[in-house]
């Protein structure tokens, strides 16, 4: 059968039992209309080569196992303002007031009630805007179904992160949440995300960055192996405006990370940087960026680091678009595996397309094993194999962390990611 | 301290025969140089003492007070109290030197049933001991070795022997790529380090090392065996004729 019908019946299928919530109707149609114009992916689909998309185009959500764990709250040392969703359903007793200094949030879910212009105006479009040159049709599906999110407006320097906590309840839960994030000219505000969310999860976050404005973004996904996840990052950053986001993944038999970056203004700045931790062959992980530059003296980091064991897959697809008069650019992308072991695999695309004569765009991706070398130097000095092996791959780790720069946030994942190497064995 | 008795080795990919029956015994406070030709095999009997993977242990025994050395896990030797000062100390990019000598400390004293130290008394230890080998506080923050000159890298390694306090030693060619002052300086922390209870094995090719570090014995390694063993005046009957003398007396 050819991809394209399979594509349209496996569309069609899932639109079955959907039906459009209320508020934000033409975007939602609109995002819709652009669903069926494409259909969902499918592994035929160049982007999906590496990374087999049918348990996330599935009309019904795999079941997923709960993670019991005795760890306490990520970031809990942290003064933030907790969000909380259960199964992607908003628990407002788990949540603090939606209120900080220098910074609004509101639910999506009451957008239709209140009047919130630049979230009608926002919403869908930085989505519609990243759809091409390359279709993203899972962050279309979320635009036009998304059950809840939260609308967050930087105008000041907000006085504490937002955390949007995602916990998993429900064995069966298949989520689609959709934030956007506005941050005003010389406004900063940073947001963590925490938690598996669903069985499985689809998200999308819309970033507006004012000039000068700052975002920030940590996430750690959610430890529950069986857990499935595509999200989707699409930002848009002004000029001297500033992009941060560091994602760490541990576990979860399929994540798709997306990340969609415009640099349209000058002097932009845009880091993107992900760590993962991957244990045996029920683990895929898949990073995919686009960063355009549309601007001047822009700098783009991609900084990418997996260490996988016993038949993990890790899958980086990265690329740089340098546009024609974007010149002064200075590109960096960088994707490493540490593999472990010779049953796990590492499939990397790094492409570069530009179309300016004067920038500066580098790219490199490596895998390779634990260095013996360092490995027995180590324990030369006392240092058990299986602790020096851990110590080296926090090392190996370590670039990618380093993007963070709240120091806070950065201790936390890092104490964390020691205590569980130590315990995994 | 150390007693090694008939140790042959091979390299185990290239099925060669490295050792060929080395005889050593270095008692508590000595200090024991080996001198030898380029392939006599003398770091490869430190790595062999240490637990290096590629090397194959055909016969013989080594023990540091009578416990079998060649049974340990290289970690286990470390916290039995031998040490090897590398000739080429490893980078390790993105590991602080300090949290490493911190992990060192703490793991050998774990696994000897000792209490880790606090991040404070490591600290103040650490310094004092830096500052001896005249190294700053950017060298111990820095990822360990990554950068350093050569000299700063030898003198990294005295440093965590000083740390770990060892009771036995290697120090392989710990000489080659210091100039004088350098030397001199390692030197000077080597001999801090000696006492009644610690022993040195020194390898190196010059003599000039063992002006500064004075041996009590000298050990002419040649084709995997200790061809002669002699005082002080064997480095330097070296240092004037080279090795063709002593290697002709053999055969």
């Amino acid at each position: 059968m050819a991809v394209a019908k399979l594509k349209s019946d496996a569309t069609e299928a899932r639109l079955a039992g959907l039906t459009l919530p209320a508020g934000l109707d033409t975007a939602r149609k609109d995002a819709l209309s652009r669903l069926i114009a494409t259909g969902l992916p499918h592994k035929r689909d160049e982007y999906w080569k590496y990374t087999d998309p049918a348990s996330l185009t599935q009309a019904d959500a795999p079941q997923a196992a709960l993670f019991h764990n005795d760890e306490g709250p990520m970031f809990d040392a942290i003064d933030r303002v907790k969000i909380v969703f259960v199964d992607g359903v908003f628990d407002a007793d788990a949540s603090d007031d939606l209120a900080a200094d220098g910074v609004t949030i509101t639910r999506l879910s009451d957008v239709a009630d209140a009047d919130i212009h630049w979230a009608t105006e926002l919403y869908g479009t930085l989505e519609a805007r990243g759809q091409t040159p390359v279709e993203r049709p899972l962050a279309a599906l979320n635009s036009a179904f998304a059950s809840d999110g939260v609308l967050i407006h930087a105008t000041g320097k907000a006085s504490k992160p937002i955390n949007l906590i995602y916990l998993h309840g429900d064995t069966g839960s298949d989520v689609m949440l959709h934030s956007l994030v506005k941050v005003d000219v010389g406004a900063e505000v940073t947001l963590l995300e925490t938690g598996p969310a669903a069985a499985r999860f689809n998200s999308v976050l819309e970033v507006d960055v004012a000039s000068k404005g700052a975002f920030h973004h940590v996430r750690s996904q959610g430890r529950d192996h069986e857990r499935r996840a595509v999200t989707h990052c699409f930002a848009r950053i002004a000029d001297e405006a500033l992009f941060k986001s560091f994602t760490l993944t541990v576990n979860g038999k399929l994540t798709r990370n997306e990340c969609i970056i415009e640099m349209l203004g000058d002097d932009a700045v845009a880091h993107v940087a992900g760590a993962c931790v991957g244990d045996g062959n029920d683990f895929h992980h898949d990073d995919t960026v686009f960063i355009t530059h549309d601007a001047l003296n822009g700098e783009s980091r991609q900084v990418f680091k997996k260490v996988l064991r016993n038949g993990a897959v890790g899958v980086f697809q990265g690329k740089i678009l340098v546009k024609a008069g974007a010149q002064k650019t200075d590109g960096y992308q960088i994707s490493q595996s540490l593999l472990l072991d010779e049953d796990s695999q590492f499939l990397a695309k790094p492409e570069l397309e530009i179309y300016a004569d004067d920038v500066a765009c580098s790219h490199g991706s490596t895998s390779g094993a634990i260095d013996e070398d360092a490995l027995f130097y180590l324990q030369s000095r006392g240092v058990p194999r299986q602790a020096a092996t851990d110590l080296l791959t926090l090392a190996f780790l370590a670039e990618s962390l380093e993007e963070i720069a709240d120091e806070a946030l950065a201790d936390d994942l890092r104490e964390r990611l020691e205590g569980w190497m130590a315990r995994r064995g | 301290m150390l007693e090694i008795k008939g140790l042959m080795a091979d390299l185990q990919d290239e099925d060669k025969t490295i050792l060929k029956g080395v005889d050593l015994n270095i008692g508590a406070g000595e200090v024991h140089a080996i001198m030898g030709p380029n392939g006599s095999g003398k770091s490869t009997l430190s790595y062999i003492l240490s637990g290096k993977d590629g090397y194959e242990v055909t016969g013989g025994s080594a023990t540091l007070d009578g416990d079998d050395l060649l049974d340990m896990e290289p970690e286990e030797r470390a916290a039995a109290g031998l040490f090897l000062a590398f000739q080429y100390p490893v980078e390790i990019p993105g590991v602080g030197n300090m949290t490493f000598l911190r992990t060192a400390v703490n793991a050998q004293r774990k696994a000897r049933g000792e209490d880790e130290l606090s991040a404070g008394d490591f600290l103040k230890i650490v310094r004092a001991k830096a500052k001896d080998l005249q190294i700053d506080a950017d060298m111990l923050k820095r990822p360990v070795n990554v950068g350093f000159s050569g000299g700063e890298k030898k003198r990294n390694e005295i440093l965590q022997m000083a740390m770990l306090e060892p009771k036995m030693c290697i120090l392989d060619e710990t000489d080659s790529g210091l100039d004088v002052d350098a030397m001199k300086l390692v030197a000077e922390g080597v001999n801090a380090l000696r006492s009644a209870g610690r022993s040195f094995l020194v390898i190196t090719h010059y003599q000039r090392l063992l002006d500064h570090i004075k041996p009590d014995v000298v050990h002419i390694m040649a084709d995997g065996r200790i061809i002669k063993t002699g005082g002080p005046e064997l480095a330097l009957e070296v240092e004037n004729n080279g090795y063709a003398d002593l290697l002709a007396e053999v055969v």
